[in-house]
């Protein structure tokens, strides 16, 4: 707002927007009115909202709901802008700020613009996470993000290329947002957005959509197998000259499998692998596939692709036979598992260990990649494993199985403190030798449980040891287990 | 509520006014219309020896051209297809440096003063890339030696040519240079004897809700013996009289012909080096050069 006066003339606008629409609308509008008679307005907020209706801000579920409001001081070149209060990691009612702004009716129709813009500065310098539209909570069909933007004192202008707008033609996702204290070691922060609005700004070039991260990759396979396309980013660039990464969802690609006969590729990006074979995918923006040819039309191609070698028919492990009311599962589709915090924490620095997980017709498959160690975590609650006299696990090691192979297997409980290497820890350890381990087959590991006290169970750590090269390994049907 | 209305009324006339008076303005862009040069580029292959030559490697003085660029101009990162010269920077070490690319002139071959002098061009993105379309005096002196700490313009070499001098005597028109990460500002430049390189005279330009390096533009000059105005496509945006130069204690040294050159250097002081967001190769694409007394 630049001044009282115009404050004003905003309240007169709605006013005769007001009369005009009760005066004109003599009947109802119909469902099935044509996107283009959507609302093509670009602005969110100027100095209020525009157009979002009543009930817009929808907080993330585990976010502090509170952490929205309007700032009627501050602005960019204006006194209101939207004022996101990040609250301190120990806050009782959230640890984070994130939710959407959702409009309040129906969607409008954005297939002229190229750009989210808003200008935004922060308390202090920091990284946000997420800043992006396309998120409705339902179906988050164009959900678009940048992530980790940095963000410092001064008013700066934002920019979050759309992948391709003539796909929204409704969206009423406007704006998402996601911001904790990763980086302010817990400490809260306020952040100011200002002028945010959906803009054609002509200076977004060279569009560059990739289905791998933007790199090339092979995936040894088979049949049954079903794999979701995840790592899905568009690259531009902006007028300033610098290069800008974009996270759109899947809704904005198509995809191909150059051989059919081989796997098969869904608008949802799932592969299903359905014979032996090699076929590459790849993905376009902005374009449809052929069905006829089997190729784009139209578009922008993936700069990269994913070869499926699908080595044929997969043996799945042992389904396991033990009755439920003796087995605490961990991971497995023969029983409902226990609340696990992840099966793969990503630990940096240090873990290379990726995660490829599959299903093969309906039995979900721990895969890791680039494994040197990886871990899945009990947090909340820690696994009370009293009753419990033995572990399972199964494992496979597709081929080729590295010579100097040597596994372990570790279970930590975390004592009564339930806090990771809080001076109460106590681990057993399964060792894993080469023997044991045939290559492209499905092995058995069963180990009496001899933990003292195992009603904490924090963590079970896969890791190689003794320098063993093994990077590959699917696993499945983790469970403890009494007989 | 009428007031404040009525006023706000008052300024929306106000300001419909003032702007209705600047766009009804018209500049006049182009005067000199009379077609003395021109190459659409129609013919697949070299670009046509009767109109263009090639400055092949380093610089006379193997320095980079004198800016420290990072390219080697060979004959072929020029081509001319399907209606287009296509100057292409590319990854290829050759002669100490990594990357080649191509210069054309047409020195001794079209060399006019004053008139108009334009070209359609599309340029190229990334850090490092420095294309130009540009007029050099024709006595500049190509028969560089370096000898004693200074540079000669050697009469005792093959290229030298009577009356030759010395850059920046002999004085240089830029019509359009460009720094590819910067995509959507060109400039225009004239250096000569008291303003040159840094001190030269320069003026930029920034297209609004559009690029250089995503479609083609026009970039021209019309040059009088008083004046030489700069234009990108239909937008005038700099003019440099001679009155200018004199007051700035320059000598205007734009009263003699000029051959026209075309290249992409690669690096080098102004645009700084290629770094890991540039991808190659990279092309300057010539739609037309046309002249015009």
């Amino acid at each position: 707002m630049k001044n009282k006066s115009i404050n004003y003339f905003k309240s007169i606008l709605v006013l005769f927007v007001v009369l005009f629409t009760s005066i004109s609308c003599e009947r109802e509008l119909s469902d099935d009115k044509s996107p283009l008679e959507f609302s093509s307005v670009g602005e969110i907020f100027t100095d209020d909202f525009v157009g979002l209706g009543s009930n817009f801000y929808f907080p993330y579920g585990d976010s502090k709901f509170t952490a929205f409001s309007v700032d009627r001081t501050e602005g960019y070149n204006s006194n209101a802008s939207i004022l996101i209060d990040v609250p301190n990691a120990v806050d009782p009612l959230g640890n984070y700020a994130g939710g959407i702004f959702r409009i309040d009716g129906d969607g409008r129709n954005l297939s002229k613009y190229d750009a989210l813009t808003f200008w935004a500065k922060s308390s202090q310098g920091v990284i946000v996470g997420e800043f992006g539209f396309g998120e409705d909570f339902f179906p988050n069909k164009y959900i678009t993000t940048i992530r980790n933007v940095s963000v410092g004192t001064a008013w700066t202008k934002y920019v979050i290329p759309i992948p391709d707008a003539a796909k929204l033609i409704q969206e009423r996702g406007m704006f998402r947002f996601a911001a904790g204290t990763q980086g302010t070691n817990g400490l809260g922060y306020k952040l100011w957005i200002d002028e945010l609005k959906f803009e054609k700004l002509g200076t977004i070039a060279h569009p560059r959509p990739a289905i791998s991260n933007g790199v090339s990759r092979t995936v040894n396979s088979f049949i049954g197998v079903t794999i979701q396309i995840a790592d899905l980013k568009e690259t531009f660039n902006l007028e300033n000259g610098t290069d800008i990464d974009v996270f759109p969802a899947v809704g904005y690609y198509a995809f191909r499998s150059s051989n059919p006969n081989v796997a098969t590729v869904n608008a949802n990006g799932q592969i299903s692998i359905v014979n032996s074979g090699v076929t590459e995918i790849t993905g376009n923006i902005g374009g449809t596939l052929d069905p006829v040819t089997n190729e784009f039309i139209g578009g922008i191609d993936s700069v990269d692709s994913i070869t499926i070698n699908s080595l044929g028919q997969f043996s799945l492990a042992p389904v396991p036979t033990r009755s439920p009311n003796n087995v605490l599962s961990v991971f497995s589709d023969a029983y409902t598992n226990v609340p696990v915090t992840y099966y793969n924490g990503f630990w940096t620095p240090g873990s290379t260990t990726g995660s490829a997980d599959f299903s093969v017709n309906g039995d979900n498959i721990l895969n890791y990649i680039n494994f040197n160690y990886v871990g899945t975590a009990f947090t909340n609650p820690t696994l009370d494993a009293t009753t419990m006299t033995h572990v399972h696990f199964n494992m496979y090691v597709p081929s080729p199985k590295p010579a100097n192979f040597d596994f372990l297997i570790s279970i930590e409980d975390w004592g009564p403190n339930q806090i990771d290497n809080g001076g109460d820890d106590t681990r057993q350890q399964i060792f894993v030798n080469t023997n044991q381990v045939p290559a492209d087959t499905w092995i058995t590991i069963e180990a009496p449980l001899l933990l003292a006290n195992r009603n904490n169970i924090g963590l079970i750590i896969y890791e190689n040891i003794n320098g063993s090269s093994l990077r590959n390994f699917y696993i499945d049907n983790v469970y403890f287990f009494k007989n | 509520m009428n007031k404040i209305y009525i006023k706000i009324a008052l300024l929306l006339t106000g300001f419909f006014v003032v702007s209705g008076c600047s766009t009804d303005e018209k500049q006049t862009v182009t005067t000199k219309l009379n077609l003395v040069f021109e190459d659409e580029f129609d013919i697949n292959g070299a670009p046509d020896p009767e109109k263009w030559a090639f400055d092949i490697g380093r610089g006379p003085l193997n320095d980079g051209w004198g800016n420290n660029e990072q390219q080697f101009y060979k004959s072929e990162n020029a081509v001319v297809q399907n209606g287009y010269l296509i100057i292409t920077a590319k990854t290829e070490s050759v002669g100490g440096v990594n990357y080649t690319s191509a210069r054309i002139k047409s020195r001794n071959k079209f060399e006019q003063k004053y008139g108009r002098f334009e070209a359609r061009i599309k340029l190229p993105q990334g850090k490092g890339m420095f294309p130009a379309f540009w007029l050099l005096g024709q006595n500049f002196c190509e028969a560089q030696t370096f000898t004693a700490n200074n540079v000669i313009c050697d009469s005792s070499l093959p290229n030298y040519e009577e009356g030759n001098v010395l850059w920046p005597q002999c004085g240089e028109i830029d019509i359009m240079e460009y720094l590819g990460n910067k995509p959507t500002e060109v400039f225009g430049t004239i250096h000569g004897p008291g303003f040159s390189g840094g001190n030269s005279i320069s003026k930029k330009y920034n297209l609004t809700q559009d690029r250089f390096d995503t479609g083609f533009h026009v970039f021209g000059i019309e040059w009088t013996e008083n004046h030489i105005n700069w234009y990108v496509d239909d937008v005038l945006y700099n003019q440099i009289t001679k009155a200018d130069v004199e007051e700035r204690g320059g000598k205007w040294v734009f009263d003699q012909s000029f051959y026209m050159l075309l290249n992409l250097a690669v690096g080098g002081n102004l645009p700084g080096s290629p770094n890991s967001t540039t991808t190659f190769p990279q092309r300057m694409i010539v739609d037309y050069v046309k002249v015009y007394q």
